[in-house]
């Protein structure tokens, strides 16, 4: 397992950023078409999260390499205002800002893992994994 | 004080720029400029301490920095190369003057660094400026061409229209494109309108939401929108997505979203060759009628 990179989030154009490195580590590694879609899908989704509700944080990639299986980890860290209700969020149709509400239960359907976890006043850190098959 | 140190680097340029040379030929092994030929490097090496020179002689009363500027922008060479060579300057022309003095206290060395920061800051300044304000230049006017080619509309038929969407859907685009339908809707009469997302490298929540708010203001004017050019990757992340695009008629392609759009408005695209050939029986059997 080892560290790849980061890239911060500051402004809307970042997230096109993190989406297209995170769409060439997902092509080194070997996923389909399908999967890189879902991937860059999952990282423009967690890369708006903290644009809009935290304003800075990054997002972290890391290769997962285990004998037996090869995947990708992406972790999401902001120091925003974290996440009042996460049983609320994780629900379909659920937004603060008049989105779709589609967000967070969609890139939990998008991947493989997905691990949440939300301080109030502290800051959010969501960690999602894919696994190549 | 000044004008003292001003003599002192004036009198003793030709050893000034010699030291300069050597250092910033040292420096070049290390970098960018190893794929510059000898003689240009040399050339601009000489042109720049030039320029600098000119400018502390006429007290920075010169536009010769600016020109320089200009002409190495142009040939793409890198800002590096002038902060550098401008620090290695300053380095060298305070080293040269304090090695001229016997004895030397700290004030007299503090007011020859500021003497000499003095005249290389300003350059330092400007030059810097001129590199900035060329990128700047060169940002907004792509920005620019960006925004051309944003959101178009194309009329194809009577009462169809297209909007092909390519690249990356930001907040500002997708205003754009609400701006663009809802009026090329009305300029054009449009009973269909087909927006084209083949060209999207992704559809996340925020696309889809903007897309079905276009949608629902274009069906709110009174026309139909159809969302065309739906990638395969695309719908299976649309659907993990868990997003509902049951309101609007979708399409595979564009060819697809045509056909749909041609139904809507009751016509039709007839080939005429096949017209023709139904002339020509008709004709065929009037003859056969006169024959008979």
């Amino acid at each position: 397992m080892d560290f790849q990179s980061c890239v911060t989030i500051t402004k809307e154009w970042d997230i096109v950023g993190a989406r297209q490195l995170g769409r060439d580590i997902a092509k080194k590694i070997g996923f389909g078409t399908v999967d890189q879609a879902r991937i860059a899908t999952a990282i423009s989704e967690l890369a708006r999260n903290i644009y809009l509700y935290a304003g800075t944080g990054k997002i972290c990639f890391e290769t997962m390499d285990n004998l037996n299986s090869k995947g990708l980890r992406i972790i999401a860290i902001d120091n925003g205002p974290g996440i009042q209700d996460l049983t609320q969020v994780m629900t379909d149709g659920f937004s603060t800002s008049g989105g779709l509400g589609a967000g967070l239960p969609g890139v939990r359907r998008l991947m493989d893992e997905f691990d949440v976890h939300s301080q109030e006043g502290e800051g959010t850190e969501i960690n999602v994994v894919k696994w190549l098959r | 004080m000044e004008n003292q140190l001003f003599k002192v680097v004036l009198n003793h340029s030709d050893e000034i720029v010699r030291l300069w040379m050597d250092e910033v030929y040292k420096n070049r092994e290390k970098d960018y400029t190893a794929t510059i030929s000898n003689e240009l490097f040399e050339s601009t090496n000489r042109e720049f301490v030039n320029v600098i020179f000119s400018s502390i002689e006429n007290h920075g009363q010169t536009n010769g920095i600016e020109n320089f500027a200009e002409r190495l922008i142009y040939l793409g060479w890198p800002l590096s190369y002038l902060t550098d060579g401008m620090q290695v300057f300053r380095r060298v022309t305070v080293h040269y003057i304090l090695k001229q003095l016997d004895a030397i206290d700290v004030e007299m060395c503090m007011e020859i660094i500021s003497g000499v920061d003095h005249w290389i800051d300003p350059i330092i300044n400007q030059l810097v400026n001129e590199y900035s304000g060329s990128w700047e230049h060169t940002v907004s006017l792509q920005k620019l061409a960006l925004q051309e080619l944003s959101a178009p509309l194309i009329p194809v038929m009577d009462n169809i229209t297209i909007m092909p969407l390519i690249g990356t859907i930001d907040t500002e685009r997708a205003k754009l494109i609400m701006e663009n339908l809802l009026n090329g809707v009305i300029k054009h009469r449009a009973d269909v309108v087909l927006i084209d997302i083949t060209g999207v490298p992704v559809v996340d929540t925020m696309v889809a939401h903007h897309i079905i708010q276009a949608a629902e203001a274009v069906r709110l004017i009174g026309s139909t929108c159809i969302l065309v050019g739906i990638r395969p990757e695309i719908a299976q992340t649309i659907v993990n997505l868990g997003i509902n695009l049951e309101k609007f008629p979708t399409k595979s392609s564009l060819k697809r979203g045509i056909e749909t759009a041609l139904e809507l408005t009751n016509s039709k695209i007839v080939s005429i060759s096949d017209n023709q050939q139904g002339i020509e029986e008709i004709l065929d059997s009037l003859d056969r009628e006169r024959g008979k």
